[in-house]
């Protein structure tokens, strides 16, 4: 049953995928991909929240509700990062952060 | 070694290997490839962990969405086949030993912290429950954030077809 697996397995697994998100935050230079590491990092949080539902509060569901909620911020924000995305590449055809450092136009 | 187990090393195994991957691979349709395989083993945990719906909700949201949102900008902004230059080793260095520090405090944290968990009869909510908490106004219900994300969706919608469309051309 599931109480073979201690808890902090799970919060080892999801700190572990927080932190390579981290990893690739810093090193990656396209947008998109950093998009993708913020991704990674919004579902290692999203783990960490079912976790604790399911182990600390099971007759409660705000861990599932939070994690529902997250889900959604994440669909906004991909879907408004890429607007941004598509919209810096029409004006500097390139979207490598290093080359695009001119907010003003 | 019981079933549940072995599901999850599997699925965690899976996550952690594609992460890696995503955060390094030098072809950036891979790393979107890679993306949505840690996006349905998560989906993977959360059926082993009995929430149905979030896993579903998973799968189709996030895996179905959001990844295919991004293939699709991957293909409107950079040619399939490029491939990234090598990082820098001094970067690389340097945030991997950041990296490591923070995951490794926060690992020790972890296994030092002593959870008194409650595992009783892990039964799977079902849609007629979520459905009432998430329009009830009562003690449990969720219906504040269940309006305001309404209202952030739709003006994530509406803003992000004000910036991706074209300008008029002088």
């Amino acid at each position: 049953m599931l109480s073979e697996i201690p808890l902090s397995y799970f919060l080892v697994v999801s700190t572990l995928m927080f932190f390579i998100g981290i990893y690739g935050f810093l090193t990656r230079k396209n947008l998109i991909t950093i998009l993708m590491a913020v991704e990674l990092i919004l579902n290692s949080v999203n783990i960490n929240f079912v976790a604790f539902n399911r182990y600390l509060f099971p007759d409660q569901l705000e861990g599932h509700f939070f994690s529902l909620f997250i889900i959604a911020v994440a669909a906004a924000e991909a879907a408004v990062a890429i607007a941004i995305i598509i919209s810096v590449y029409r004006r500097y055809s390139n979207i490598d952060v290093e080359r695009v450092d001119t907010m003003k136009f | 070694m019981s079933i549940h187990e072995l599901m999850f090393y599997l699925f965690s195994g899976m996550i952690l290997l594609f992460s890696v991957l995503t955060v390094t691979s030098r072809r950036i349709l891979r790393a979107a490839v890679y993306l949505l395989f840690v996006l349905v083993s998560t989906a993977g945990i959360y059926f082993m962990l009995n929430y149905q719906f979030l896993a579903a909700v998973q799968l189709t949201l996030y895996a179905g969405g959001i990844v295919v949102l991004i293939i699709f900008s991957i293909l409107l902004t950079s040619h399939i086949s490029q491939k990234f230059e090598p990082l820098g080793v001094k970067k690389m260095v340097f945030s991997a030993l950041a990296v490591a520090a923070g995951a490794l405090l926060s690992i020790m944290t972890i296994l030092d912290f002593g959870f008194d968990t409650v595992v009783t009869t892990s039964q799977n909510p079902d849609m007629e429950l979520i459905g009432t908490s998430l329009l009830s106004y009562e003690k449990n219900g969720y219906v504040l954030p269940f309006e305001v994300i309404s209202v952030l969706l739709l003006a994530a919608m509406v803003a992000s077809i004000v910036i991706a469309k074209k300008e008029k051309s002088k």
